[in-house]
């Protein structure tokens, strides 16, 4: 029987990267997906005739640019176009943009405080500092602070220096900042609600907590990573939707001579004697392999593909606790027009940004209170983008595909399973805040697809419908993700290992996860990284 | 408006009616606004060359630059200067708010006098550098580069002080040269003779059917020359340029952009702030931010008067020595200009940077502005060098030129202080 030099169970785009990078370090490696089609939460499908969805993932942000070099994926079809701005729509018929142009974003918050509009520059500035303090990390495997080895002293060696870099006052405020809320943070910035809730939604998005948890203000690095990247391109839509990331992975591995197989379930993780054997498909077919990637996160690996007696107890108990609570929901639509809003001006460029219809902080901190309660959220916060303002290629010219991110939807109803009328529930409540907005909305309406989490862990396989395979908490970053001595990619297993978004740096389309636990792996097969680049300077 | 008072002690700015937001939603339409002056600005735009001052569309040059230059040191220069930042500071306590931020000691400012000033944080950084125009007993006009409301209305709490900004509400022009005294004596500025440097008064000005109001006029200026700048409420723009203009058609008077102002500031070895130095609210890398005392700003700090924004930082690098910069004048061999040149010690070891540079027509001397680490420019001023690259022809030329450290300005010119004012 063959046996694979790697078998990465599931084909998102961690698996993908991480297959890439074997691959042409000369591993022969197949990937088994169990959809039909490969991307995970990045993907792109086509659901109704002329239009394509991105069906999870919407906004490409993160996505490492040193990967996208590394991997050639602009030769294999990848586009990333830069948006511009968008709005928080007002409940008294007004809205607050934000423009790409630096003096017209400071005379549209002017129109609601002159004094926020002034406080911006040192808010930017200050996020800024945070984000290029944690940008090096991501492409770094965290250090383990409990081992001795020269290169965990190293890495720990580089952090202590990083963080002795900051003056005193900067190491407070990043200590601060990585656990305090993200509507405290504002507060020290701006006095106006819809100011703060337009620069709080990156704070909570994805994530089971609401603007007023401490933690969320580290969330909002995560999401504004791609702007401080100093890379023009970095952030916008992928042409073509998020499938387009997954879909030149794909194409790129394929070049190098690696194997897809689709349709494939993995069943079981074979276990011998402590060591990795291979996988075993839905089917009963057993895959042999000298060792085995999950970028499945870690609750479906440990837990549902590897059986209980192969694993230390204090790690599986933690990986039961670690925090995977879904959050959120996706509403796909399909428009046979572009909808109006009458209180944007016919050539506003927010249309071809992102929309928000939640304009203080405590309706989105009322959102989340219904989450707390098992439901969701009567009056959700939205992220809404029409892709197809700049992309032409997802709908047929003058259609439109709209993509509306949901928050907040629990993993169970009332400690319940979703039912289809829950799902049908969940997504009126989105059309009829939009249609506020919006008087004719529905009629333009052609197709729909709603995913609440229970369609989001079904298809996508991410436990409890989180979006980053487990939630972005501190105590969940770095040396701490997924669980403490576990950090850097391997597992109790040997030959067994991690690479999806449960594991450092966390999620996002950002590719970092499963690049550095290539690194990893190459590391332990003694194999050279030379086709690895290091992670841009930050300077 | 923003106000904060001993009774309400949170500094708050009321947010605008529904209606009025509404209306000024159109604004993303002009991503570069023009300034009151902008129609006879663009009228005498032949280059068509402008830059982006802070949202406003302004000038490089409006002609020829060089000669723009030389209408600054040989007549009178005209020049917009509406899109700097201006806050109105009024009330009882506005003499103890800016006391209290600024660097200089605010009692000693006189009304009707003008002085530039820098203020800082709370770790003694310099935040702007600016003028403050002291209009009566208990009412300023701070003008800067940078915008600083937050930090204004954050330090007011506790002052009975209203804090307005007036940016777009004010028009300012600078008129800058020798015949400048003789211009607005001719356009009818009775007793603008009486102006010293750094004085101020209000004089009338009939706007025609806009009615009449009053021009604030200082000697003032950001060129080392004699010159005065004008403020007036926007809707008087015009017919105060058109005054300037007719009275000045005699005295050589001309409108001039940035890139002739430029050069005029550097030789009177003035700095710019975000150009010489990094402002404390922009700087993203910790270590760009500036002690007064390492852009050349010391002279401003008062220690007599009592407690300001930043005194005990300040205080305290004097002490430990802490001071890592010193913002120094060169004069380098050559005329070529050593514009971002690194500053060498030896030819071999790195100790600074020039920020701006220029062969100076009136010195006839290379001159320049560099930061450097000290203690060199500070008590080590021998042996240093600038790695020039000229490019030429797609063709890097490496010089390695002396430059001596020198004191600023580069050029003094009699006719900016004379009393009174010169009448060519
Ligand atoms: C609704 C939604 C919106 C989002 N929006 C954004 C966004 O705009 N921008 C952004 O950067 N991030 C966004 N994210 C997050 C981001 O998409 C994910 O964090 C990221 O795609 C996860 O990638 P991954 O490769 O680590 O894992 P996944 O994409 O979860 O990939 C895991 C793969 O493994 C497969 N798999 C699982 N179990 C098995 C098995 N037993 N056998 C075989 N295959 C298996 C799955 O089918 C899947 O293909 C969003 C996520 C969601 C759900």
């Amino acid at each position: 029987m063959k046996a694979w030099d790697a078998i990465i169970i599931g084909g998102g785009h961690n698996g993908l990267v991480n297959a890439c990078y074997l691959q042409r370090a000369g591993l022969d490696v197949l990937v088994v997906e169990k959809n039909d089609w490969v991307g995970g939460a990045a993907t792109s499908r086509e659901l109704t005739p002329g239009f394509l969805y991105s069906n999870c993932s919407y906004v490409c942000s993160l996505f490492r640019p040193e990967i996208m070099r590394d991997l050639e994926l602009p030769r294999f079809g990848l586009q990333v176009i830069s948006y511009e701005g968008g709005a928080v729509f007002t409940r008294d018929g007004d809205y607050l943009a934000n423009y790409r142009d630096r003096d017209a974003h400071r005379r549209e918050f002017a129109r609601f405080s002159k004094r926020d509009a002034e406080a911006y520059d040192r808010y930017a500035r200050d996020v800024t500092r945070q984000c290029r303090f944690i940008q090096p990390l991501l492409m770094r495997t965290a250090p383990d602070p409990t081992s001795l080895r020269p290169r965990d002293l190293g890495e720990l060696l580089y952090l202590g220096k990083k963080f002795a870099g900051l003056s005193a006052q900067e190491m407070a405020l990043t200590l601060r900042f990585w656990t305090m809320s993200i509507s405290e943070f504002l507060d020290e910035y701006f006095e106006t609600d819809v100011i703060k809730a337009n620069f709080a939604l990156s704070g909570i998005i994805g994530t089971a907590l609401g603007p007023m948890s401490p933690g969320t203000a580290y969330v909002l690095l995560h999401h504004y990573m791609g702007e401080v990247d100093g890379s023009v391109g970095a952030w916008g839509y992928a042409r073509g939707g998020m499938g387009a990331v997954t879909k030149a992975l794909a194409a790129s591995f394929k070049a190098s001579g690696g194997t897809i197989r689709t349709g494939a379930e993995v069943d079981r993780v074979l276990v011998k004697r402590g060591k990795v054997k291979g996988v075993v498909l839905a089917g009963g077919e057993e895959i042999y392999g000298k060792l085995v990637v999950s970028n499945a996160d870690v609750k479906r690996t440990f837990l549902k593909l590897v059986e209980e007696k192969e694993l230390p107890e204090i790690f599986l108990r933690r990986v039961r606790n670690f925090k995977i609570r879904g959050s959120s929901g996706k509403v796909n639509i399909a428009l046979d027009s572009l909808p109006e809003f009458p209180a944007l001006p016919k050539d506003s460029p927010v249309y071809r940004g992102d929309m928000h219809f939640t304009d203080s902080m405590e309706r989105m901190e009322r959102a989340y209170d219904d989450w707390k309660a098992g439901r969701w959220s009567v009056d959700p916060f939205l992220d809404m983008v029409i892709p197809t303002t700049l992309d032409p290629t997802m709908a047929p010219p003058g259609k439109h595909f709209m993509s509306c991110f949901v928050q907040y939807a629990p993993p169970k109803i009332g400690g319940r399973e979703w039912t289809d009328a829950d799902r049908d529930g969940f997504a009126e409540s989105v059309i009829a805040q939009i249609a506020e907005y919006s008087p004719s909305f529905r009629d333009r309406i052609v197709h729909m697809e709603v995913r609440t989490p229970r369609e989001i862990e079904a298809e996508v396989g991410l436990t409890e419908g989180n979006i980053f395979q487990g939630e972005l908490t501190f105590d969940q970053l770095l040396f701490n993700r997924p669980v403490p001595g576990y950090a850097q990619y391997r597992s109790p297993v040997d030959g067994l290992y991690m690479c999806g978004s449960s594991t450092h740096p966390g999620g996002g389309v950002m590719g970092a996860p499963g690049r550095n636990a290539a690194a990893e792996i190459l590391r332990d097969l003694a194999k050279s990284t030379s086709h690895m680049s290091p992670a841009h300077d930050v300077i | 408006m923003a106000q904060a008072t001993k009774k309400k002690p949170v500094a708050k700015a009321a947010g605008a009616p529904v209606s009025a937001r509404i209306a000024a939603q159109a604004h993303f339409h002009t991503l570069r606004l023009g300034t009151p002056f902008q129609p006879r600005i663009d009228a005498l735009a032949r280059t068509q060359d402008w830059y982006n001052w802070a949202g406003y569309r302004a000038p490089h040059s409006l002609w020829d630059e060089e000669l723009e230059y030389f209408a600054i040191r040989s007549q009178a220069a005209l020049f917009d200067i509406s899109p700097m930042t201006k806050y109105r500071i009024e009330g009882p306590e506005a003499e103890a708010l800016l006391n209290r931020v600024t660097l200089r000691d605010v009692t000693k400012l006189r009304p009707g006098r003008v002085h530039y000033t820098a203020w800082c944080d709370d770790e003694g950084f310099v935040l702007d550098d600016g003028t403050l125009f002291r209009l009566s007993p208990t009412r300023f006009r701070l003008c800067s580069q940078e915008r600083h409301l937050p930090w204004l209305l954050d330090s007011a709490v506790g002052f009975d002080v209203i804090v307005e900004e007036e940016t777009e509400a004010v028009a300012g022009l600078a008129l800058q040269g020798p015949t400048s005294f003789a211009v607005l004596r001719d356009a009818g500025f009775a007793g603008v003779e009486r102006l010293k440097i750094f004085d101020l008064a209000d004089f009338p000005h009939d706007g025609g059917p806009q009615g009449n109001t009053q021009v604030t006029i200082s000697r003032t200026g950001f060129t080392g020359d004699l010159g005065y700048e004008l403020f007036v409420s926007a809707d008087m723009a015009l017919s105060l340029w058109d005054r300037l203009m007719t009275s000045g058609d005699l005295r050589g008077i001309r409108a001039i952009g940035y890139t002739a102002l430029n050069r005029a500031r550097l030789e009177a070895g003035l700095i710019v702030a975000n150009a010489d130095f990094t402002t404390a609210e922009h700087a993203i890398r910790a270590d760009r931010l500036r002690m007064p005392d390492e852009i050349g700003l010391g002279f401003m700090i008062d220690l007599e008067k009592g407690h300001f924004n930043g005194r005990r930082a300040i205080l305290e690098a004097r002490a430990k020595r802490k001071l890592r910069y010193v913002l120094v004048g060169l004069e380098i061999e050559g005329n070529i200009p050593a514009e971002h040149a690194i500053v060498y010690h030896k030819k071999a070891h790195e100790v600074g940077l020039v920020s701006a540079a220029m062969w100076s027509p009136m010195a006839k001397r290379n001159i320049a502005i560099a930061s450097l680490a000290r203690p060199y420019g500070d008590t080590m001023v021998e042996d240093l060098w600038v790695e020039i690259y000229a490019m030429r022809e797609l063709q890097y030329q490496k010089l390695m030129k002396r430059a001596k450290v020198v004191a600023r300005p580069f050029i003094k010119l009699d006719r900016r202080t004379a009393n009174p004012p010169a009448d060519f």
